[in-house]
């Protein structure tokens, strides 16, 4: 390696490494991955700061004691948690290479978020069917953008989750894959990080206002 | 070149599963610390304020576990380079969350009420 301090063209001086080192395909990746989780998490950051100044702010509409059915709630953290487990087997099947089973895990995870987005769709419909849309108050408006944003994450880490079914049913356990489903598994368990703060700081916080 | 690059690559890639016991113990965890404080809040006898502190300092611990047992998080992975990135978005996150319920809180005491508005001639 050296670094160019002489004339590449005509005497104009060059003040970086010249040198081709070699990059191997995706080295760079799960940094790179790591690093938007964590800008993710700056963006959930936001929103649960904006829950946190207008959470209180009903507008004499409906609070979350009127809202919140607390053993819903427990029932979605526990299928969030248990697709977590799963995507751990999922990959420890990955390490094995043993595909069967970790295509299995992997639907069994699917599952469990497919179920998790069907019980939070019905308390939205159950909500809005109450009157209690986000335009109410600004609790409510603060409540969908963040729980809201948090689904549609699920959501499309459902379809990343099918889209490398197919593609390792088609290619198999290549090593692009492998690096694909640790992202995805690096994404899903964020995702149930998320949810801690959410089932803490806005299902159970506010039950107890 | 290209069977080390193959083997770098294997050893990031199998870092991140962790192993069934691991998996397990996190799970595990994670059960307990979520389970308490549900009881607490819907069962629960102890007064708000307590409630309050107990479900946020079981929160925080169960986002340690998953980062461990899930995230498979360490001071070594990628030369320290995640740690780091971790560390620095818990100082932005602190600072954007606590300065803006500090600042919103003090804006929202000291709006002057509508109705006493109202009320003046």
């Amino acid at each position: 390696m050296t670094v160019a301090m002489g004339s590449m063209k005509a005497g104009e001086p060059v003040f970086y490494v010249v040198d081709e080192h070699e990059h191997p395909e995706g080295s760079s990746t799960m940094l790179g991955f790591w690093i938007y989780l964590m800008s993710d998490c700056l963006i959930f950051a936001i929103l649960f700061a904006v829950y946190g100044v207008l959470g209180a702010k009903y507008a004499a509409g409906p609070a979350p004691k009127d809202l919140f059915d607390l053993s819903l709630v427990a029932v979605n953290t526990s299928f969030l948690l248990l697709s977590s487990l799963t995507y751990g087997f999922a990959m420890l099947s990955m390490q094995q290479n043993r595909v069967g089973a970790m295509q299995a895990w992997l639907a069994v995870t699917g599952l469990f978020g497919l179920a998790f987005l069907g019980i939070e769709l019905t308390e939205f419909a159950h909500m809005i069917h109450e009157g209690a849309t986000p335009q109410r108050s600004a609790f409510l408006s603060s409540f969908f953008t963040l729980v809201g944003t948090h689904g549609l994450h699920v959501t499309f880490g459902l379809i990343w989750l099918v889209t490398l079914m197919v593609q390792v049913k088609t290619y198999g356990l290549i090593e692009a894959n492998r690096r694909r489903l640790v992202c995805l598994s690096m994404f899903w368990h964020f995702l149930d990080v998320i949810w801690i703060g959410v089932f803490t700081f806005v299902y159970l916080m506010g039950m107890l206002r | 070149m290209s069977s080390d690059a193959h083997a770098h690559a294997h050893d990031s890639a199998d870092a991140h599963a962790g192993t069934r016991q691991g998996q397990l113990i996190g799970f595990g965890a994670s059960v307990v610390l979520t389970a308490i404080p549900f009881l607490l809040v819907m069962h629960g006898t102890l007064d708000k304020q307590a409630t309050a502190l107990i479900i946020m300092a079981f929160a925080a611990v169960q986002v340690v576990v998953h980062m461990i047992f899930f995230l498979h998080m360490n001071t070594k992975a990628e030369g320290g380079w995640t740690m780091m990135a971790l560390i620095f978005t818990i100082i932005m996150v602190v600072i954007a969350l606590s300065g803006s319920l500090w600042v919103m809180h003090h804006l929202t005491t000291n709006m002057m009420p509508v109705h006493e508005m109202g009320q003046t001639p």
